[in-house]
């Protein structure tokens, strides 16, 4: 695992492997649209509406499954003060952030119709907005302060902390009673979808993996270039201080 | 066919909520992964001027070192 964690080898591999992502994303994302809008029956329960569910349904998993990976890279900075770790877990915030708003506003335009509601404080619900406030702390927290590794730091021990709440949402619709339908593809005895819907949801989900890939990439690109320019500015100082 | 696409944009009367959906699903990816293009870019641009500079002053300070030493050496 160190192999890949030193910064140069990491944006060789990344040079090399982001022209695949990149194509691999838009090839997912154009079936899945292709497949979600038109090429997939409406359910016989839900009509149409089933369609919002290609979005928010991977939404929601990208939320849950980007927030897993800053604990996880949070606790590699923390442990092993590894800064390719911190700086990965930064360089996931946004894009958590935005997935886990896309989930709980396509959550809201597929409550009004079919509950009535465009929302309901349920377990469920509440934990997902629980989710998309720990993202905004993580992010608001690591640039809040003038030594950005102290922020990074106070940031990655939030990300641990809040990570309890990732189990509470996967199983909020199990543990109390909730107006959220239960889990429909990830449970045992294999998904209970029809293939003609599994296939846009997978697709979907696969376009948008890849692409929570492609900005990883590119915001680690950001912050490794960033941190060199802090260094040389610093030498800069240091050198401009001698000089006088 | 006019009247079958009013009724896909409709979808059975649930358009109102399928297409804003879908467009804050792209909205917020297109804005998500510009800003990130937009900060690699300009951050690899600032660091290379930079590292232009320092390389073009070492190589200043190089060539007046070389010129110094040469006015040195007694004719």
């Amino acid at each position: 695992m160190h192999r890949f964690a030193n910064p140069a080898r990491f944006l060789r591999i990344a040079a090399v492997i982001y022209p695949w992502l990149a194509g691999i994303s838009t090839l997912c994302l154009a079936a899945g649209l292709w497949f979600a809008l038109f090429a997939s029956p409406a359910d016989y329960q839900q009509g149409e509406t089933v369609r919002l569910m290609y979005i928010h349904v991977p939404a929601a998993w990208m939320g849950m499954s980007c927030y897993t990976a800053m604990a996880v890279f949070s606790a590699m900075a923390l442990i092993w003060k590894h800064p390719l770790a911190d700086l990965l877990g930064r360089a996931t915030a946004p894009v958590g952030a935005a997935f886990t708003l896309l989930c709980l506003v396509s959550g809201a335009l597929w409550g009004k119709p079919m509950w009535g509601a465009w929302w309901v404080w349920d377990a469920r619900l509440t934990s997902m907005l629980i989710l998309f406030f720990l993202y905004l702390g993580y992010m608001a927290l690591s640039n809040a302060f003038d030594d950005p590794t102290r922020g990074h730091r106070a940031a990655a021990i939030l990300a641990l902390v809040g990570f309890v709440n990732v189990p509470v949402i996967k199983w909020s619709v199990d543990w109390w009673n909730t107006l959220h339908q239960p889990a429909s593809v990830m449970k045992k005895g294999g998904p209970a979808i029809d293939p003609s819907m599994l296939v846009p949801l997978l697709l979907m989900a696969a376009g948008f993996q890849t692409y929570y890939f492609i900005v990883l990439i590119l915001r680690a690109r950001a912050e490794i270039a960033g941190a060199k320019i802090r260094t040389i500015r610093m030498a800069q100082v240091h050198a401009a201080g001698q000089g006088e | 066919m006019p009247e079958s696409l009013a009724a896909f944009f409709a979808m059975g009367g649930y358009g109102g909520y399928i297409w804003p959906c879908y467009l804050l699903g792209a909205v917020l990816m297109v804005a998500v992964l510009a800003l990130s293009l937009k900060a690699a870019r300009d951050r690899e641009n600032e660091l290379e001027i930079l590292q232009g500079n320092r390389q073009d002053r070492a190589r200043r300070r190089a060539a007046l070192a070389e010129t110094a030493s040469q006015g040195e050496v007694p004719q």
